[in-house]
């Protein structure tokens, strides 16, 4: 069942001075098994959407549905749990989330909330920490000797834990070295393609976008900007330049050349094969004249 | 952490905003003084006149102040009620067991309710229009004559602005923590006591760990910066005793004397 906003405003702090309206007429969906990506300038309100897929925010007016449950403002905040375990939500420094003794607890920490016997969800910790790449003797260790990068490892296992069909990650590799960091898109996409999850994914790695995802949300002031393939929306150059948005460092070579007199009929290029491909045929023996 | 009105800051330019936070906090404390001198109607009119004066001054809605009185609301109703039942004197109209309602209790309870809104209106808008690290510099201006009995002011205001600065980022981390514990199934504020008692270790450890980890970067780049305790530290931001100081403080001190003039 796929996500659907339909007319969905929010505002924080409504009737105080400090309110400010973060989400205004959102109307969306979310296919099943797509790969998302949300993209946005800071402040446009990516991490509040997604807040409200999961109902930790509820619409100030509007309906959100997922997988047929229904989240309208006066939705009650009991028997959310079904809901929550479907929807699994990795956090921006999800390591801030980790407080059992053991690493294997916390994993099974979710689980247990969603009802998981002990036995079943112990057997996920111990699946879920080779899938994420680390070792299972780390199980028993505490969670506070771990490094930065092993922590928010344990935490996105303990998200899996639960079993969510849609996995909503806002910000996974923020503050990660290179190598951290294509390790937690690898496993992210690993899940979309093994374990055909939706994914959803807020980041500010243009790279990443281009190369995991089937469809871009772009939010901007708190609206939705623009929806689109990556192909479609890396296409509109002078349009992201407007909503303050960087190109793929290849996207962004390929439109330096265009202005230079290149040409790239099929659209911008995404990534370096195809970059490479249009270059070549440019510069082929008759063409390099006409270029230098 | 969105009823939190009581003990926020709203950025702004009145009469009151420009004020030394020191005579902001002379004031409150005269004012309430002044309330538990007030004993009748006229009186209290007074207290009152003076405080929407304030109000004026400040240029916040009465209306927000109010919602400042929510979280007390309960200690309000509660001491109330003590003074309906218990208050003793003057005629009496009902009457149960040790419980009843007479007439001084309720005119002493109407009293009470007057007195608390009013302390908790003025200290409301001392803390809307005063940033807290303007209320710590108050603090440590006013506390300088302790010095002489060796009192550590400076250290205690370093502490206080430290504190203050750092409430809205812990309540922002706590805001979070809840949030991805909630995420994976944790119920805050409902269930039976033992289960909520047990909602708080997710929520309180790594609060906790994360303030010490910060706690610990903090007094590394006080260190790095070369802090010192105790030298005689110049501020970067001076308080200056304005004109608009002396006037306020002239009407308070003026309110005062007429109080001492109209109560009983
Ligand atoms: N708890 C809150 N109270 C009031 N305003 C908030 C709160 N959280 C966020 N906002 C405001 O809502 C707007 C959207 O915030 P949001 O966190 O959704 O942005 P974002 O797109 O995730 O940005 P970033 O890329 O920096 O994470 C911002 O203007 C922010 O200041
Ligand atoms: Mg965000």
């Amino acid at each position: 069942m796929p996500i659907t906003f339909e007319k969905v405003d929010y505002s924080y702090q409504p009737n105080t001075p400090f309110e400010h309206q973060a989400l205004q007429d959102i109307n969306l969906t979310i296919a099943d098994n797509s790969f998302t990506a949300l993209i946005g300038h800071t402040g446009s309100g990516k991490s509040t959407l997604i807040q409200q897929m999961n109902a930790l925010l509820k619409p100030s007016s509007g309906v959100v549905r997922v997988n047929n449950r229904e989240i309208r403002p006066d939705t009650n905040n009991k028997d959310l749990k079904p809901l929550r375990k479907q929807v699994g939500m990795v956090f921006q420094f999800p390591e801030n989330q980790l407080f059992e003794e053991t690493v294997k607890k916390d994993i099974m920490f979710g689980p247990l909330n969603f009802g998981m016997s002990e036995a079943e969800a112990e057997e996920e910790a111990i699946r879920l920490i080779t899938e994420v790449g680390l070792d299972e003797s780390l199980l028993e260790r505490s969670p506070f000797e771990l490094s930065g990068g092993q922590m928010r490892r344990v935490a996105i296992a303990g998200v899996l834990a639960s079993k969510p069909d849609i996995l909503i990650l806002d910000e996974p590799t923020s503050g990660l070295d290179p190598k951290g960091r294509q390790q937690i898109m690898d496993l992210v996409a690993h899940l979309h393609e093994n374990e055909h999850k939706t994914i959803i994914l807020v980041t500010h790695q243009m790279e990443d976008v281009t190369k995991y995802a089937d469809r871009v949300i772009v939010m901007d002031g708190g609206r939705v900007a623009k929806t689109g393939t990556p192909k479609e929306i890396f296409n509109d150059v002078d349009w992201l330049k407007t909503h303050h948005l960087d190109l793929p460092k290849t996207t962004q070579f390929a439109a330096t050349l265009q202005a230079q007199g290149f040409q790239f009929p099929e659209g911008l290029p995404l990534d370096e094969m195809a970059l490479a491909q249009a270059i070549s045929q440019q510069i082929s023996p008759k063409g390099a004249s006409d270029h230098g | 952490m969105d009823k939190f009105i009581f003990g926020r800051y709203i950025p702004g330019d009145s009469w009151v905003h420009r004020m030394d936070p020191r005579s902001k906090m002379l004031l409150s404390f005269f004012f309430i003084f002044m309330i538990f001198f007030a004993n009748n109607l006229l009186s209290y009119g007074l207290v009152f006149v003076v405080l929407f004066l304030a109000i004026m001054m400040a240029r916040v809605s009465v209306g927000f102040l109010l919602k400042g009185l929510k979280p007390l609301l309960w200690l309000m109703v509660f001491t109330v009620l003590i003074q309906v039942f218990f208050g003793a004197g003057g005629e009496v109209y009902w009457s149960w067991w040790t419980l009843q309602i007479t007439h001084d209790g309720l005119i002493s309870a109407a009293f009470i309710l007057l007195r608390f809104l009013a302390i908790i209106m003025m200290s409301t808008i001392l803390t809307l229009t005063t940033k807290p690290l303007q209320i710590a510099d108050g603090v440590e201006s006013l506390l300088k004559p302790l010095k002489v009995i060796h009192f550590p002011v400076e250290t205690l205001a370093l502490m206080l602005s430290l504190a203050l600065r750092f409430v809205p980022t812990l309540m922002d981390e706590a805001q979070k923590i809840m949030d991805a514990q909630r995420a994976r199934g944790v119920d805050f504020g409902s269930g039976g006591i033992k289960q909520q008692v047990k909602t708080v270790v997710p929520l309180l450890i790594p609060l906790f760990m994360n303030a010490f980890n910060r706690a610990e970067d903090i007094a590394t780049a006080m260190d790095a910066r070369g802090y010192r305790d105790g030298k005689n530290r110049t501020k970067y931001r001076e308080l200056i005793w304005q004109r608009r100081d002396t006037i306020s403080s002239l009407i308070f001190v003026l309110s005062g004397i007429i109080l001492f003039l109209i109560r009983n």
